[in-house]
């Protein structure tokens, strides 16, 4: 399996991101979706998304219970296919790169139910993502630093099965970081878990994104969480974008608490 | 204790021959194993002299078919049905060739030809259904499905039509007078492997007897568990036994999912159908039961019942069952053999050599999963 990025499907024709959006007036964009269509049968989950994340942002995606948050992340990471649209990353249509292309570029994931490897150790989990780009000495550095970022110092030897819940979304992040991403998708990292260990998850958020330098976008329902971490927050209602903005003006908002409160919005 | 675990003691090349072949994806990994393993060998080599060597060479062939499924299963979470067309395809394709071509050169080709065919049915069954996005259970219905294709296509080849060469399919009476199995170069060098009995006058014991056969299957099949060992203990390994736990979670590793699967479901084609060439070989003959659906199960059972997760296992079940099934009369093996697999399934889903690994941990009093228990033991990350 040759893992460098000679074999990364390039796209002959490779387009410009277009105009960042109306309001951006940083011009860093690092992805960008233009018109994100996904329909699954009759039910539209993404309804003409324009959503952008700028390099080193960490932007949180709010909305109630269906509003297509997690399709969203699924359409960036290539698990689904479009119906209609394009995505841009980096300047490049990555629309149609297979979700093993797209990661070569920069983009990490963390799923909704912790995908750690049970059987094995913390540090064999770590490997993983590790071994696919570094040998040696860098890796043993790498799978050491990315340890250190999941807070989990002490139990490398012992098995993801026996961390407790909080543990294993940490494992996780710091497996998902471990890929040394420019961008990196969390889905609910802090579902499920004490006040501390919310603390303890957004404390290492907080800290990739600032000394790493990794862009995030975060799923996350609890509005103390993302007032926490968050420079910008995304509003998604009903396949799409509603509201964007500082967690403070999103959250005194009339229309945004109508529709957690199941109204139509506007 | 310390001496045992992979991390550390690695100094000189048995160390890091040892280091290559174990790992977390393998039972033994201890000097207490590797001594077992030696006398296991031994007594494979010895057993010729107080057994029936002759059963047992056809175990040991079928044994490569059971490491084929357990690599493709056990390691890969790919459930396949299958392993038996590519084991038919071998067999048969060395049939073909050797008929045609009854030299050693040419019977050597057909050898190598016969594990061609194999990986290549396999890659091309693989590439559609695995960059076709069929997944899980269906893998199994059309694998499934392809040995009863192949059954029902070979039962017809009867007629006089289905002729290749001077090689008669025969329909249901199979292929007979397959030529002897000779490897090297005409005029060069050339062995004939089966029925060459080699006799040696040893100091102590006399006259003894050598069946060539025999003593090839055992060295193929020692170097192709050990190779396969090394397989899954390696970083590719290791991303199999990932895709198998989630493949999800492993894509967005950056690893090409699918690639890998039609890699591993090649390589396991490879070997069942290197097993298919030596069955017919073994038995000067081939014919369509090799794709009926009592022998496609077969694979299935002995790497349940040994263990999918352990290459050894899929070694040792496939001895121990079809040993049971030759020494029980008629239909009731069959009966036996259900049994048996139900009651594996019910009371030990893991296997019988992970079960008994477990054993053996806990009463030397380590928890199974303390196997790696140096703390700083970069050494155990940075191998390979």
């Amino acid at each position: 399996m040759s893992a460098d990025d000679a074999d990364v499907v390039s796209d002959p024709d490779i387009r410009q991101t277009p105009a960042v959006k109306a309001t951006g007036e940083r011009t860093d964009t690092l992805l960008q979706t233009d018109g994100l269509v996904k329909q699954f049968g009759g039910f539209t989950a993404a309804d003409s998304v324009d959503f952008a994340v700028e390099e080193g942002e960490l932007r949180c995606l709010i909305g109630p219970n269906g509003a297509g948050k997690s399709t969203l992340l699924k359409l960036i990471t290539g698990k689904h296919a479009p119906t209609e649209g394009s995505i841009y990353y980096d300047g490049t249509d990555i629309t149609d790169f297979e979700p093993q292309d797209r990661v070569k570029r920069g983009i990490s994931m963390k799923f909704q139910v912790p995908s750690v490897y049970n059987d094995l150790s913390v540090r064999e989990n770590v490997r993983l993502p590790v071994q696919r780009f570094a040998t040696g000495e860098e890796r043993a550095r790498r799978i050491h630093e990315a340890i250190v970022a999941a807070g989990l110092e002490g139990y490398e030897d012992v098995p993801a099965s026996s961390l407790s819940h909080g543990q294993q979304q940490q494992l996780e992040i710091g497996m998902a970081a471990a890929l040394d991403p420019d961008l990196l998708l969390l889905d609910e990292p802090v579902a499920g878990l004490s006040v501390e260990e919310r603390q303890g998850i957004a404390d290492r958020i907080t800290r990739l994104n600032e000394e790493a330098g990794i862009a995030f976008v975060v799923i996350e329902h609890d509005t103390d969480f993302v007032a926490g971490i968050a420079d910008e927050v995304t509003v998604l209602h009903q396949g799409d974008v509603f509201r964007e903005g500082p967690i403070e003006e999103i959250e005194s908002d009339p229309a945004v608490q109508k529709i957690y409160l199941g109204g139509e919005g506007e | 204790m310390a001496t045992e675990t992979t991390a550390d003691g690695r100094a000189g090349p048995v160390g890091r021959i040892r280091a290559r072949l174990e790992g977390p994806n393998t039972v033994g990994n201890s000097r207490r194993f590797w001594a077992a393993f030696a006398v296991g060998v031994l007594g494979l080599v010895v057993y010729p002299a107080i057994g029936d060597a002759g059963d047992l060479s056809l175990f040991l062939v079928l044994a490569l078919l059971g490491l084929s499924l357990s690599v493709v299963w056990g390691y890969a979470g790919v459930l396949s049905f299958g392993q038996v067309v590519f084991f038919g395809v071998g067999g048969y394709t060395f049939g073909v060739v050797s008929i045609n071509h009854a030299t050693p050169s040419g019977i050597t080709a057909a050898l190598v030809l016969g594990v061609v065919g194999g990986a290549l049915v396999a890659a091309l069954m693989g590439y559609f259904m695995f960059y076709g996005g069929v997944r899980n259970v269906y893998v199994t219905i059309i694998t499934l499905v392809s040995t009863m294709v192949m059954h029902t296509f070979m039962a017809q080849t009867a007629g006089s039509e289905w002729t290749i060469g001077d090689a008669a399919l025969g329909g249901f009476n199979g292929m007979p007078a397959i030529p002897l199995l000779a490897v090297g170069i005409d005029e060069v060098f050339t062995i004939q492997l089966v029925r060459n009995t080699v006799e040696l006058q040893a100091p102590v014991v006399g006259l003894v007897e050598f069946d060539l056969f025999y003593y090839f299957i055992v060295g193929v099949l020692v170097l192709t568990y050990l190779g396969l060992r090394a397989l899954v203990n390696s970083d590719y390994g290791r991303v199999m036994v990932a895709i198998r736990e989630d493949e999800d979670r492993t894509r967005m590793f950056g690893y090409d999912v699918k690639r890998v699967k039609l890699v591993v479901f090649t390589v396991g084609g490879a070997l069942a159908g290197l097993s298919g060439v030596l069955y017919a070989s073994r038995n000067i003959f081939i014919d369509p039961q090799v794709f009926g659906l009592t022998f496609a199960t077969l694979p299935v059972i002995w790497v349940s019942v040994g263990g999918r997760k352990s290459l050894l296992g899929a070694v040792v079940a496939t001895i121990g069952i079809e040993y049971l099934r030759v020494s029980i009369e008629g239909e009731w093996a069959l009966v036996v053999l259900g049994v048996l697999l139900l009651a594996f399934i019910l009371a030990l889903p893991g296997g019988i050599v992970p079960w008994i690994d477990g054993q053996l941990d806990q009463q030397r009093g380590e928890a199974p999963e303390s196997r790696p228990d140096a703390p700083d033991a970069p050494a155990e990350v940075t191998d390979s």
